[in-house]
C-alpha cells in the first residue's frame, strides 16, 4: 500500500500549479473565490486558455486531442484547479458527450463533433430528464419518428442546465414503445436552432436562471445525429450517467470549499474568540473535515481500482452520495458561520463589478443563496435515493 | 392537564387565519415580500383592525391578551402564509416597553396600528448575544443621545421607533449591569438606516446612530434583563411561526408524496420515502412539545423561563433544517423551484433558524444555564 504520490506525479502537480499560476485569469479565479455569476463568456474564456495547453478534455484519449491522463494525474489537476479557484469545466460536452461519442459514435460523428467541443464552437446541454420523468428516466417519452433521412421530434425535456446557452442538446428520445420501457430510446443531437425548438426558463430557489424546459414541435433532425444504433440509446445513457456522478461527486470542490470555509471561520467571531474555536462549531468543522479525509481515499481507491476506465458503475454511486453530503456540509456551515448575516440577500451583488459597500462582512453576499442553490448536488445526476438502490442492487445485492 | 386552547384564543387564531388566507394570498405574499417595501401597510391597518396586536399585550398595555399562548397562535398562522409583516419588531420592541412600564401611549398607536416598532439589540460583531453590545449612550441633558450601529434588524426600515439596546458603562457595575434600554424616534438626523431585501422575502436592515436622540426605557442598567425578556417572547414567536411553516411543509410534501408518480407508482409508496417522513412528522411533533414547553414557562422565574426558550429555539433551528432539506429532498426537481410555494416556506424556516440564535448558540446557553443551576453561585454563573 502507497498512498503518496509518485515523482513524476508530484512533478505533475508543479506543472499544474505553476500553469495556473501564469494562465488563469486573475479576474475569473477572483469571480470564482467570491462565488460571483459567471457568464458564459468566463466560461469559455477559461476553456479556450485550457484547450490551448491541450489540458481541456482530460477525460479523452489523446488521439482526439484529450489528454490521456491517469487516475492520479486527474485528480491532482481537479484538485489544483478548484483549490487555485478556476471556473468548474462545463461537464456537459466535455465529461459527458465526448466520452460517449468516443465509445459508440461513428468515426464522422467523432471527428465532426469533437473538434467543436474542443474549440468552443458548440455549448451542449443535457437533455435526458422530463416532466413525467425524473428519477424513472426510462419512462421517457419525447417522441422521435424516422421518416426517410430525418426524424421528427415531438415532446417535452425539462431542468436543463444552461439551455439557455446551449447550441446544441443530447438527448434521449421514444423510438420505441412496444417493449420494455428501457428499449426503444435513442441517443440524438439535436441543433437548438431547429425550428420548433422553445425554450422556457424555470427560475430557481435562489433567484437563478440555471435550468428550462424546452419544448419540441414537429423538429426536423437528421437521422446522421443518431449517436449508436437506433433503440439502444439506454446503454449509452447508462456510461453517460456514471461519468456524471463521479463529476457531481466533486473531491476538487469540496477541498476547495472547505479551506474557504476554514476562512470564513477563522474571521467569524465568537465573542472575544474566532468561531473556529467554539467547542460547537468546532465539533461540526473536525466531522466535516474527517468525513472530507475519508472520502478522498475513497475516491482514490475506486478510481484506481478502476484503473484507467472511468469508475465501476455502484462505486461512483458510494462516490456520488458522500461527495454531495460533504459539499452540501460545506456550503451549510459557510450558512451557520454567518449568524444573523446570512439572511440579507442583495442579488446585484453577485454581478462582477457591484461596488456597494457589502452587507456584513465581504464574503457573505453569495452564502446562502450557495448553500440553497447546492441542495440540487443531491438531486441532479440521479438522486442519492437512486444511487443508494444502485448500490442495494448492483453491491449488496439485496 | 389540557393541551386545548380556550375557545376565544381558539377564535383568534381561526380569525387570523382566515384572513390571512382570503387576503394575503401566496400571490400577496409573494409580491409583498419581494416590493420594495418589504411590507404592506394596508394589510398593517387591516390586523390593526383584527385585533392581531391587540392580541400581543395585555390590558394593562391596551391590549386584550398577551399571554404566552396567545402570542404563539398568532405567529403559528404567520408562519402558515409567509406573512412577512413587522409583528416579531412590534411584538418584541412592545413587550419590553410594557415590561419597563413605559410608553404605555406608544404601545396604544402600535395596537391601533398607527406605529410599527422595532427591536435592535444585536451588532455586528455580537452574533446572536444581547451582552456584546457596543453601542454607547451619553447623557445629555434631560435625555440620551446615542452612537454605535446595529446589524440585521428586521424590517427596520417600517419602524417609526426602534428599541435599542445600548452600553451606559464602560464596565458592568456592582450589580453586573453596563446596559441599557432606549427608545429611539427613526425619524431624526442622527439615525441612519441602510436597508436591505432578505433571501426568505421582506426586509431588514442595518441601523447607524451618530449622536441620535433617545428615552431611557426603564431603570437605567435594566438593560440586559429588559432586553432578555423581549428576546425571550421573541424567540418564542418564532418557534411558533416555524411550527406553522413546518405543519404547512408537512402537508406539502405529504400532498406531493401521494400525487407524483415515477415507476408507475405514487412515490409515497417506496419504504425508504415513507420512513423519511415518518421521522419529519415525528420530529415536527418534537418541536411542537418543545414550543408549549416554552410557552408554558414564559412567566415562570428567569432560569426556568430561560432554559425553556433556548431547549426551544434549539428544538426548532435542529429540526428546522431538517425538515426544510428534507422537504426539497423529497420533491424532487421542483423543489428546487421559486415557482413552488415548498422552496419559500423551506427559505422561512432556514433563516428563523439565523434569528435570535441558532441551535448552537441556544444549545450552549441550555447547558450554561444547567451548570448554574448545579453551581452554587446561581445568578453569578447564569449566563448574561
Ligand atoms: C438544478 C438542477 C439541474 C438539473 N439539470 C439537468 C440537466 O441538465 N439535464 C437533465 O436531463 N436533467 C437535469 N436535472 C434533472 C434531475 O436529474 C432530476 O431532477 C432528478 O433525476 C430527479 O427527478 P425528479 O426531479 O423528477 O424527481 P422525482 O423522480 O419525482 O423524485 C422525487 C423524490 O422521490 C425520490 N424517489 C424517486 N424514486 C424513488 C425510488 N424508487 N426509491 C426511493 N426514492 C425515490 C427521489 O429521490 C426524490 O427524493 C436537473 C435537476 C436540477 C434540480
Amino acid at each position: 500500500m502507497d498512498l503518496d504520490f509518485s515523482d513524476e506525479e508530484l512533478e505533475f502537480q508543479s506543472e499544474v500549479q505553476s500553469f495556473l499560476h501564469a494562465n488563469l485569469p486573475k479576474r475569473l479565479s477572483d469571480k470564482v473565490k467570491a462565488r460571483l455569476r459567471l457568464t458564459k463568456q468566463d466560461h469559455e474564456e477559461w476553456h479556450a486558455i485550457l484547450a490551448d495547453r491541450g489540458w481541456l478534455a482530460t477525460h479523452w484519449p489523446p488521439e482526439w486531442g484529450g489528454t490521456g491522463w491517469s487516475v492520479a494525474q486527474r485528480f491532482i489537476f481537479d484538485v489544483e484547479c478548484a483549490t487555485a479557484h478556476a471556473p468548474e469545466i462545463i461537464p456537459f460536452g466535455l465529461k459527458m458527450l465526448g466520452p460517449v461519442l468516443i465509445r459508440y459514435g461513428t468515426e464522422e460523428q467523432k471527428r465532426h463533433w469533437l473538434p467543436r467541443i474542443l474549440d468552443g464552437t458548440d455549448w451542449w446541454c443535457q437533455g435526458f430528464s422530463e416532466p413525467g420523468a425524473g428519477s424513472d428516466l426510462a419512462s421517457l417519452r419525447c417522441a422521435a419518428v424516422r421518416e426517410g433521412d430525418e426524424y421528427i421530434v415531438n415532446g417535452q425535456k425539462t431542468w436543463t442546465t444552461f439551455g439557455q446557452h446551449a447550441d446544441v442538446i443530447f438527448c434521449l428520445v421514444r423510438t420505441d414503445s412496444s417493449g420494455k420501457k428501457q428499449q426503444g430510446i435513442s441517443f440524438l443531437l439535436i441543433d437548438m436552432k431547429s425550428p420548433g425548438v422553445e425554450l422556457r426558463p424555470i427560475r430557481l430557489l435562489d433567484g437563478e436562471h440555471e435550468v428550462n424546459e424546452i419544448f419540441f414541435t414537429d423538429v426536423r433532425v437528421p437521422a446522421a445525429n443518431l449517436v449508436g444504433e437506433e433503440d439502444h440509446g439506454w446503454t449509452y445513457a447508462k456510461y453517460l450517467l456514471t461519468l456524471e456522478r463521479t463529476g457531481i461527486a466533486g473531491v476538487g470542490q469540496a477541498i476547495a470549499g472547505f479551506r474557504a470555509l476554514q476562512e470564513i471561520v477563522q474571521d467569524q467571531r465568537d465573542g472575544h474568540q474566532p468561531l473556529a474555536q467554539n467547542p460547537l462549531f468546532a465539533t461540526r468543522m473536525a466531522r466535516l473535515e474527517i468525513d472530507l479525509e475519508n472520502m478522498k481515499t475513497t475516491n482514490l481507491r475506486a478510481l484506481c481500482a478502476a484503473g484507467k476506465g472511468d469508475g465501476p458503475v455502484a462505486e461512483s454511486s458510494m462516490l456520488k452520495i458522500r461527495g454531495t453530503e460533504i459539499r452540501q456540509e460545506i456550503t451549510s456551515l459557510a450558512r451557520r458561520a454567518l449568524g444573523p448575516y446570512a439572511q440579507p440577500f442583495v442579488s446585484e451583488a453577485l454581478d462582477e463589478g457591484f461596488n456597494n459597500e457589502p452587507i456584513g462582512p465581504g464574503y457573505a453576499a453569495p452564502i446562502t443563496a450557495d448553500y440553497l442553490n447546492n441542495r440540487k448536488l443531491s438531486i441532479y445526476g440521479g438522486s442519492n435515493e437512486i444511487q443508494r438502490e444502485i448500490i442495494v442492487k448492483a453491491i449488496l445485492e439485496l | 392537564m389540557d393541551f386545548s386552547h380556550p375557545e376565544d384564543r381558539q377564535m383568534l387564531a381561526d380569525t387570523l387565519g382566515r384572513y390571512l388566507a382570503d387576503k394575503y394570498t401566496f400571490e400577496d405574499r409573494a409580491r409583498i415580500a419581494g416590493s420594495t417595501q418589504g411590507w404592506c401597510r394596508e394589510q398593517w391597518s387591516s390586523l390593526a383592525q383584527l385585533g392581531i396586536m391587540g392580541a400581543l399585550f395585555s390590558e394593562e398595555a391596551g391590549g386584550y391578551c398577551g399571554g404566552a399562548f396567545d402570542i404563539a397562535v398568532v405567529f403559528e398562522q404567520v408562519g402558515k402564509t409567509l406573512a412577512v409583516e413587522p409583528l416579531l419588531g412590534t411584538l418584541m420592541a412592545g413587550h419590553a416597553l410594557e415590561h419597563a412600564g413605559n410608553e404605555h401611549a406608544l404601545i396604544a398607536e402600535a395596537i391601533a396600528g398607527n406605529a410599527v416598532l422595532a427591536f435592535a439589540f444585536q451588532e455586528a460583531a455580537s452574533r446572536y448575544a444581547p451582552h456584546l453590545c457596543d453601542c454607547a449612550a451619553k447623557q445629555a441633558g434631560e435625555g440620551w443621545t446615542i452612537t454605535g450601529a446595529k446589524a440585521v434588524t428586521p424590517q427596520i426600515e417600517a419602524a417609526d421607533h426602534i428599541v435599542v439596546l445600548a452600553r451606559t458603562a464602560s464596565s458592568p457595575d456592582a450589580q453586573g449591569a453596563a446596559h441599557s434600554l432606549f427608545l429611539v424616534a427613526a425619524d431624526q438626523a442622527g439615525v441612519a438606516i441602510n436597508g436591505y431585501p432578505m433571501i426568505d422575502g421582506g426586509r431588514g436592515g442595518e441601523l447607524a446612530l451618530n449622536n441620535a436622540n433617545a428615552r431611557l426605557v426603564g431603570n437605567r442598567g435594566d438593560g440586559l434583563a429588559l432586553a432578555e425578556r423581549a428576546i425571550a417572547i421573541g424567540t418564542l414567536a418564532l418557534s411558533w411561526e416555524a411550527i406553522g411553516v413546518m405543519d404547512t411543509i408537512k402537508v406539502q410534501t405529504l400532498e406531493f408524496l401521494r400525487t407524483r408518480t415515477q415507476f408507475s407508482v405514487p412515490i409515497g409508496k417506496f419504504q425508504a420515502l415513507q420512513h423519511r417522513m415518518a421521522t419529519l412528522a415525528l420530529e415536527i411533533e418534537q418541536a411542537r412539545s418543545a414550543a408549549i414547553n416554552a410557552a408554558a414557562a414564559l412567566e415562570a422565574e428567569r432560569h426556568t423561563r430561560e432554559r425553556a426558550v433556548s431547549a426551544a429555539k434549539f428544538t426548532i433551528g435542529q429540526v428546522g433544517t431538517l425538515v426544510a432539506e428534507e422537504a426539497i429532498q423529497l420533491h424532487g426537481g421542483i423543489g428546487m423551484t421559486w415557482e413552488l410555494p415548498l422552496s419559500h416556506y423551506a427559505k422561512r424556516l432556514l433563516m428563523i433558524g439565523h434569528q435570535l440564535g441558532d441551535e448552537d448558540y441556544h444549545l450552549e446557553r441550555f447547558m450554561a444555564f444547567s451548570a448554574a443551576e448545579t453551581s452554587v453561585e446561581t445568578q453569578a454563573g447564569a449566563p448574561a
